[in-house]
């Protein structure tokens, strides 16, 4: 009988592991990521993470389809920072090209990625929270996310999956009610977020979750070519908005939040602080947005770069997303390349969680802020 | 009442019953109204007004599902435990006074009756877990049982500590004795014994904790363990697992009114009956839900630490503390 197969199996020692299948369908996962767990009891003498289960192809896509066609898949690797991802590409082919964007555009383009990067940390937090167990907050934050999506949707026409940004500008232009939106958006979010500090990161039931939990330090985070929240978290000062500035970033003031401890909380305290920040750089650019036009003139309809090798680097809500793009010259780039935060972030969770218990192993992938698809694309 | 004894008998089963039956279904129709509320939307609002008649739809729903038994799993334990869950529930009530004269049986050993019941409760949800031959429902089980271990001792001190004050386990002798005003009930009687709150903060959290309700909802734990040990059952199998969580609570709140907070008897002195117990048992099924929906999970190992470090060592201290200072005053 089998029950008396376990019994003998389970009463055999505690050096005996077994393998828990952690996905691809398991509430913490927040998609189809699998990872293979060896157990003892319950805790992780090893951890094995499987992606591949949504892999698209998004890289020997961008050799089948001109420049141009190429850009609504930006959208689709990160869902939740697609302004960013394609911000990254139509930067690296003007790079390419050698457009010149007006000023106007480089401002349309920071609001539009900032705003975006504050819907991303917030649909972040709720789903961490959920991880641990809290449902309220992520329905809060999703009522402040929507906010963000309808201003965003007005603009863009979509919700999710931006394709906003052309080569040589934006698409549109943004109007006084985006405008208005915007700064409404900003004045509403500041004392949300010290709600969040009273609610959520004060709780000590929460503290206690995260504080000391999954250290993650400066060493482990270069081996693995960790980026975004998670180095932050480990007290390495690098942000690709200070450390290789593109578009008008320098322009505007702003803190890149560094926590030295390297646990789940500074992770976590990083991602809200670069809320609060995000919001002081939009606000900057509401004030100091430059009027012109929001396309570059002359921008040929068929793009055929000069043949070379272009890489540009941004620093979306995950962390360092790079786009290299390799051209012959031709209507269609020779080679893309996409190098994504969520995929090194997520190559450490086996080091960082080994002899950790699984409700701490799960905090500790949450607050990696693992998308699946960036990891798979 | 003067009823003959077997229809007296007959009536407070299905009376029981009913009140399981109704409580499971509508304190979920409250839970999720609760929870809506908490978090800026309206819940249920489709079947029936306000959404009332949700949780019929839900059982009907439940009932007409299939009962998947997954191959490989101890199929008699299996279908065992949800029996087994709700059978104990429905005992602890039985023994509960709803007022003077409403009770299915007046025990004098009552207390002692409900904690024994409730245990297999513990058990029923471990051989669930055990049974479903999956390994999320064995940890489940394995999690459930060392909770249960840790937080019945410090429940057990407790209302060891209460016995010794009111000298009876008759629970409506127990609310008798508390008749009178506020200042009666056991929970303000510190002229008598001034540690009284402190056992019921600790009765309310090992209520919780029994209950598997959250932040110590180990069992079910489901950005961990999926649904725990109740992950292989499907239709009216996890339906019953749901509603013996519901009457469990009412139970344990029930209970906790009855030692604490006076039953029956009306903050005021006068107008005693059944709608003060009823009103106070709410009342404490309502700050459960809202502890549910405010709180994160605990770890389960701080949830240990916080019974063997904390909660037994202070239960204990009251327990002897108060016997020196019955011994004394």
């Amino acid at each position: 009988m089998i029950l008396q197969k376990d019994i003998e199996r389970l009463s055999a020692g505690s050096n005996e592991t077994f393998v828990l299948n952690l996905g691809p369908q398991h509430p913490a996962t927040h998609g189809v990521l699998r990872v293979k767990l060896t157990m003892d009891g319950e805790f992780i003498t090893r951890a094995e993470p499987v992606p591949g289960y949504i892999h698209r192809m998004h890289e020997k896509m961008g050799e089948n389809r001109t420049w141009a066609q190429f850009l609504p898949n930006t959208s689709r690797i990160d869902y939740l920072s697609a302004m960013a991802y394609t911000h990254a590409y139509v930067a690296a082919v003007e790079r390419a090209a050698k457009i010149e964007v007006p000023a106007r555009a480089e401002y349309i383009r920071v609001i539009t990625s900032e705003l975006n990067r504050v819907s991303s940390h917030l649909v972040w937090f709720g789903a961490f929270l959920l991880d641990l167990g809290g449902f309220t907050p992520l329905l809060y934050a999703f009522d402040d996310r929507e906010k963000i999506l309808d201003l965003l949707e007005g603009l863009t026409g979509s919700r999710l999956t931006y394709c906003y940004y052309r080569f040589g500008g934006v698409c549109n232009d943004i109007d006084a009610g985006f405008v208005e939106g915007a700064r409404a958006f900003v004045t509403y979010m500041r004392p949300r977020l010290l709600m969040y500090r009273e609610l959520v990161t004060d709780n000590v039931i929460l503290r206690k979750r995260l504080i000391g939990i999954g250290f993650i330090d400066r060493d482990m985070c270069r081996r693995y070519g960790a980026s975004g929240a998670v180095l932050r978290g480990a007290g390495v000062n690098y942000d690709v908005r200070r450390a290789e500035p593109y578009s008008v970033y320098p322009q505007f003031n702003f803190d890149i939040p560094v926590f030295p401890e390297g646990d789940c909380m500074a992770r976590y305290l990083v991602r809200m602080e670069e809320i609060a920040q995000s919001l002081r750089i939009i606000e900057q650019a509401l004030d100091g947005l430059p009027e012109g036009p929001f396309l570059a003139k002359g921008v040929p309809r068929m793009m055929k770069p000069p043949a070379g090798d272009y890489c540009f680097a941004v620093e979306a809500a995950r962390g360092r997303f790079v786009v290299r793009v390799v051209s012959e010259g031709k209507d269609i780039p020779y080679r893309l390349r996409l190098r994504t935060p969520s995929f090194s972030n997520l190559s450490l969770f086996e080091e960082a969680s080994r002899g950790m218990m699984l409700p701490d192993a799960l905090a500790l992938m949450g607050s990696l802020d693992l998308v699946i698809p960036d990891i798979d694309r | 009442m003067n009823l003959p004894e077997p229809f007296r008998l007959l009536l407070f089963v299905l009376g029981t019953m009913a009140f399981v039956g109704a409580n499971a279904a509508y304190l979920v129709w409250v839970e999720r109204k609760g929870a809506a509320r908490f978090q800026r939307r309206p819940g249920p609002t489709e079947v029936g007004p306000a959404g009332l008649l949700q949780p019929i739809a839900d059982a009907l729903k439940l009932m007409s599902k299939q009962l998947i038994v997954p191959p490989g799993v101890d199929s008699i334990l299996f279908r065992l435990a949800p029996i087994l869950v709700m059978m104990p529930a429905m005992m602890c009530l039985a023994t509960i006074p709803f007022s003077e004269a409403l009770a299915a049986r007046n025990i004098n050993v009552a207390l002692v009756m409900v904690f024994a019941f409730s245990s297999i409760n513990v058990m029923a949800i471990m051989l669930g877990g055990w049974a479903s031959r999956n390994k999320y429902a064995i940890i489940s089980a394995a999690r459930i049982v060392s909770q249960n271990i840790a937080y019945e001792i410090p429940m057990m001190l407790v209302v060891i500590t209460l016995v010794m004050m009111t000298g009876t386990m008759n629970l409506r002798e127990i609310v008798d004795q508390q008749a009178g005003a506020i200042w009666h009930w056991n929970l303000f009687r510190l002229d008598e014994n001034p540690l009284m709150p402190v056992t019921f903060v600790i009765f309310y959290i090992c209520m919780l904790a029994e209950t598997n309700r959250a932040p110590f909802d180990m069992a079910e734990a489901e950005s961990e363990l999926v649904a725990g040990a109740f992950t292989e059952y499907a239709g009216m199998g996890f339906g019953v697992y749901f509603m013996a969580e519901y009457a469990n609570i009412v139970v344990g709140c029930a209970l906790a009114t009855l030692l604490f907070l006076g039953g029956w008897q009306s903050p005021i002195g006068v107008w005693s009956g059944i709608p003060w117990f009823l009103l106070k048992m709410y009342a404490l099924v309502f700050s459960v839900i809202w502890v549910r929906w405010t709180f994160p999970r605990t770890q389960f190992y701080s949830l240990l630490n916080l019974s063997w470090k904390i909660l037994i060592p202070v239960s204990l201290a009251t327990l002897v503390l108060t016997a020196i200072m019955m011994k004394i005053l």
